[in-house]
């Protein structure tokens, strides 16, 4: 390709060399003998160039297409990507054909109708017949176009499943925090931007007691293969875009107003590693809203794994509570007690049980989650 | 009878004139009120505009495509926005592509297109002595300009443009800690775009009463040329939408310096939770879009309708089906304020929204198909000169079909997913909108240029320039698709971060940069000619395309009132070409049925009654005499 670079560079100088020397020698003529109305040469290079540009366009085309197609759309890893993945071949197949045959007929028509000294042009102002004909075929090309589209967008904006497992991003500038619901109750304790500091980056609300198993990670979202996700999304400061290029989602983070994608993912990371042939293959999430200096690069690693090592990697976070204790201290007086269990034996204002203190360090041996 | 007596009308109105003293200097090119004059400070103005927002783009293809080059040489003319290891500043990056987009649309392809040719031929070609409001006109271009002058002098502030991008969606714009360019630069620009939509209004309201009510002696509506009746559409396409866009601008102005909460809410940043609450982001999109989008018709159609006459003219043919091309480009027009949503598919609208707005989206791609087959079957057997102006439309159809039919796979909401804000819809709104835009403006001024200026564009020269543009505009929004398709984000200062961008097309975003380069340096042969032509161009003839239009009926310069006498009437339409019968391949709309029995169609027969009619009345001549 460099090769082609370098190549393609030494046209175009060719090309620059000749317009420079053609127009000097133009500019002495601009004041030359006036020939009004002639129409020779040129005319005919013009009409002939359309039909070269045609052919080596073209070719150019089909050769670049055959060069880039390695790189298109990523092997899709959730089934409406796949999907979504066959309508745009098929959109393409039809587009292709219109833009071949229309682009045809303008070069081929312009060469071929190119003035000719006698010929008198054809007075052919309307034909309603061709008119309506190519009024409806558009029409109902769109139509097939739009009602398959249209499917296949209604299922994949259709409400998640009950089953659907919960995860939360949240957007900023410029990382993501994925929060996941904790192993307990599987369940995003509610939130509140007033609450957010430093110790409480997504602004996790601790008078819902949903909350007090919920962990946060800044630099991995982990999720469990061939089970329908249930994304939700907000944004902390300015707009951002969740962009997950392999599983074929797309969904603007918007500071106040939360918004959400459901999907599945049917390929776990090592999966994939298999059928790309990279051993270093990992999902990413992209941000593909501009939001500021940093937007290329709000990279944060999404891991597919089966549900059993999902799981087992769950268990091993600790819940935020645990790693900061000084959080407690939002905790309502009721819910103190329910909140015991994740706070260390020392924390303030927790009551000193032994047994759940240890319980919850090791983290594992909790046994009441419902996994819904 | 009539006549007789509007003729005596006439004189003694001429001698009431004969004390006209020459206007001074500064009335005559500055402040003038006279069309010629403001379309020609359009004309020049968005050429500048134009070297200055594609050098801006070269930039940042730079960047995007020699991501290891030191860029020092840039350091005169960027100072500091070069660091220490001659890299591009990454704030500057985006100041870059939101100064580039917003030039290019608002200042070169809205204001360097719609007010030069409107202004220039809308009077010219409807047969009026000038704009229906001279003063207005002024105000107009002058409003223009104070705009211009406040956005180029955003440039130079030390905290740069504004630079979340030329749609400038907040909460990104409305808050000054979140961005540099959030800063004095984003206060500049919502005050230059403030000035920028008065202009606008100023001038359409202009462009639609002149058509509305100056139309010469016979010039029905159904007897409009195709520009007009898209400059007309296009002015009312701006008239109702701009006053949106200034709506979201005020609100934004608010928001960011009087504390409301119109777009905000919910907001922790740098370190601080601000108290706004209620808003929504969203709506600023929704106000946004509702001009945005019609906004991409109203640098189209322009582009479109001086393409239908000049591919008319150039084919010797009359324009296929003239009457669906006023019809689509209506259809265009309506259709072009119930899709805008289609650029929201994924901010997490009510999916259901998303589904009306594919359906409406969709629709407005059949009008579109109309015209461009239309311009097809105009080409075929006709006797095709191919003058510059008549290649840059050729080009333009090509650039309007290549871009038009991604379209259909970005305005299907399922498929926009995955593509939404990568370099597929760059690509694509490139090639449909700015590209054919921009042939449209390049085919204007060829063609045109004898009218404007009294001399010829070099022929030669012209041929060069579309060749070498065709080609590089193709080779730069080609192979950007096949980036887009794999995945890669816009407004990206670097495809380093991610693994699915990092390793693969840098060699192809290189072949992008050197193929935009290439066509940036293929504009000095434009410009170039332009120049040479203005000063040493061969002299031009009356009708030098042999054209049919009313503005070849004026003197070769058209003196203040456009023409010596009265202002011809007008009885046919405007595309009588290679009539059957006829002894020129044209007959011009001034020339009656009456003088050419030897072509007229049996109803054409019919209307030579009408003729004395049509002479009789005399009722839009502003000054009966020219001053």
């Amino acid at each position: 390709m460099v090769y082609i670079i370098a190549l393609l560079s030494v046209v175009f100088l060719g090309l620059a060399a000749v317009v420079v020397s053609r127009m000097a020698a133009v500019v002495k003529n601009t004041n030359g003998p006036v020939e009004e109305g002639r129409i020779g040469m040129s005319n005919r290079i013009n009409g002939a160039l359309f039909m070269i540009f045609f052919v080596v366009a073209l070719i150019g085309a089909v050769w670049s297409f055959l060069y880039a197609k390695q790189f298109f759309l990523p092997e899709a890893a959730s089934p409406h990507g796949r999907r979504t993945d066959f309508l745009f071949w098929l959109s393409m197949g039809i587009i292709t054909v219109a833009f071949v045959v229309t682009n045809a007929l303008l070069f081929i028509f312009a060469w071929l109708y190119q003035h000719k000294e006698g010929r008198r042009a054809a007075y052919y102002p309307e034909n309603h017949k061709l008119e309506l004909i190519w009024t409806v075929i558009p029409a109902v090309v769109m139509a097939v176009m739009v009602f398959t589209g249209w499917r296949a967008w209604r299922d994949i904006m259709a409400e998640a499943p009950e089953n659907a497992q919960v995860f939360e991003i949240v957007g900023k500038q410029f990382n993501w925090i994925a929060r996941y619901p904790g192993v307990d109750n599987n369940k995003l304790g509610s939130f509140n931007y007033k609450l957010i500091d430093n110790n409480n980056d997504t602004g996790i609300d601790y008078t819902d007691e949903a909350s007090f198993d919920d962990f946060t990670s800044t630099s991995e979202l982990h999720i469990p293969v061939n089970k329908p996700i249930l994304l939700k999304i907000r944004a902390r400061d300015v707009l951002h875009s969740v962009f997950i290029p392999h599983l074929r989602v797309k969904m603007d983070a918007v500071p106040g107003m939360p918004t959400r994608f459901q999907f599945t993912a049917d390929k776990t990371t090592d999966e994939m590693r298999n059928i790309t042939g990279n051993p270093n293959f990992g999902y990413e999430i992209a941000c593909t809203e501009v939001c500021g200096q940093g937007h290329f690069s709000m990279r944060i690693r999404l891991i597919v794994e089966d549900e059993a090592s999902w799981l087992a990697w769950c268990r091993e976070q600790k819940p935020l509570l645990t790693s900061t204790p000084e959080l407690a201290s939002r905790i309502p007086a009721n819910l103190k007690a329910k909140a015991a269990k994740y706070l260390p034996a020392d924390a303030p204002a927790a009551p000193a049980d032994s047994t759940t203190a240890s319980t919850t360090q090791g983290g594992v041996s909790v046994a009441s989650a419902t996994l819904r | 009878m009539a006549t007789v007596s509007a003729n005596s009308a006439t004189v003694a109105h001429a001698a009431e004139h004969d004390h006209h003293e020459p206007q001074s200097f500064w009335r005559t090119y500055i402040f003038s009120e006279d069309h010629k004059t403001i379309a020609k400070q359009y004309l020049i103005s968005g050429i500048i505009w134009s070297i200055i927002g594609i050098s801006l783009s070269v930039m940042f293809r730079l960047q995007l495509g020699f991501p290891n080059m030191k860029l020092d040489f840039l350091r005169p003319i960027l100072g500091s926005w070069i660091n220490e290891t001659g890299k591009l500043d990454p704030d500057f990056y985006l100041a870059l592509v939101t100064m580039h987009g917003t030039i290019m649309v608002f200042f070169v392809l809205t204001a360097g297109l719609s007010g030069t040719f409107s202004n220039f031929l809308i009077p010219l070609q409807v047969g009026a002595r000038d704009m229906a409001s001279g003063f207005l006109n002024m105000l107009s271009y002058w409003f223009f300009f104070l705009a211009s002058m406040i956005m180029l002098g955003s440039l130079f502030i030390e905290t740069g443009p504004a630079s979340g991008g030329w749609v400038i969606y907040p909460p990104l714009s409305a808050l000054p800690q979140a961005h540099k360019g959030s800063e004095l630069g984003m206060t500049l620009w919502l005050i230059s775009m403030a000035l920028f939509i008065v202009s606008q209004l100023l001038g359409g309201i202009n462009y639609i009463t002149t058509v509305i009510n100056l139309r010469t002696r016979g010039m029905s509506f159904s007897k409009l040329p195709l520009t007009i009746w898209a400059f007309f559409l296009t002015a009312v396409l701006g008239l109702i939408s701009f006053p949106v866009l200034l709506s979201a601008a005020l609100l934004l102005i608010f928001d960011r310096s009087f504390g409301t909460s119109f777009y905000l809410s919910e907001i922790y940043i740098k370190g601080e939770a601000l108290p706004n609450v209620g808003g929504s982001p969203i709506l600023f999109q929704h106000l946004f879009w509702f001009l945005g989008h019609p906004e991409v018709y109203i640098v189209l159609l322009p582009a479109l309708g001086m393409t239908s006459e000049i591919i008319a003219t150039n084919s010797r043919k009359p324009i296929f089906g003239y009457r669906a091309m006023i019809a689509s480009m209506m259809g265009i027009a309506f259709l072009a304020f119930i899709v805008w949503a289609h650029h929201m598919f994924v901010t997490g609208m009510n999916p259901f929204l998303g589904s009306i707005f594919m359906f409406l989206t969709l629709i407005i791609a059949v009008p579109s198909a109309v015209k461009a087959f239309n311009y097809i079957t105009t080409l075929w057997r006709g006797n095709i000169r191919f003058t510059p102006a008549m290649l840059f439309s050729i080009g333009l159809v090509s650039f309007f079909i290549s871009g038009g039919l991604t379209g259909l796979i970005l305005g299907n909401s399922a498929l926009d997913i995955q593509l939404h804000d990568t370099y597929f819809v760059v690509a694509h709104f490139h090639l449909v909108m700015g590209a054919a835009s921009a042939f449209g403006l390049l085919a204007g001024v060829y063609h045109w240029f004898p009218k404007m200026f009294g001399r010829m564009m070099n022929e030669k020269l012209g041929y060069v320039h579309f060749w070498l543009t065709f080609i590089g505009i193709y080779l730069v929004f080609f192979p950007m698709h096949y980036v887009g398709i794999a995945g890669f984000p816009r407004r990206y200062y670097a495809f380093t971060s991610y693994d699915f961008t990092k390793n693969i097309f840098a060699d192809m975003n290189a072949f992008i940069s050197l193929a935009a380069i290439f066509t940036f340096t293929a504009q000095w042969v434009f410009i170039y000619n332009f120049v040479h032509s203005l000063i040493k161009g061969r002299k031009a003839t009356q009708n030098p395309w042999k054209s049919n239009t009313l503005e070849w009926t004026t003197p070769i310069n058209p003196g203040h009132g456009n023409w010596p006498g009265e202002i011809p009437a007008v009885y046919r339409w405007p595309y009588d070409y290679s009539k059957p019968g006829a002894k020129d391949d044209f007959i011009p709309q001034n020339v009656p049925y009456s003088q050419t029995p030897e072509s007229n169609l049996p109803h054409e027969n019919e209307l030579i009654g009408l003729e004395k009619e049509i002479e009789a009345q005399n009722l839009n001549d502003q000054f009966k005499q020219p001053h």
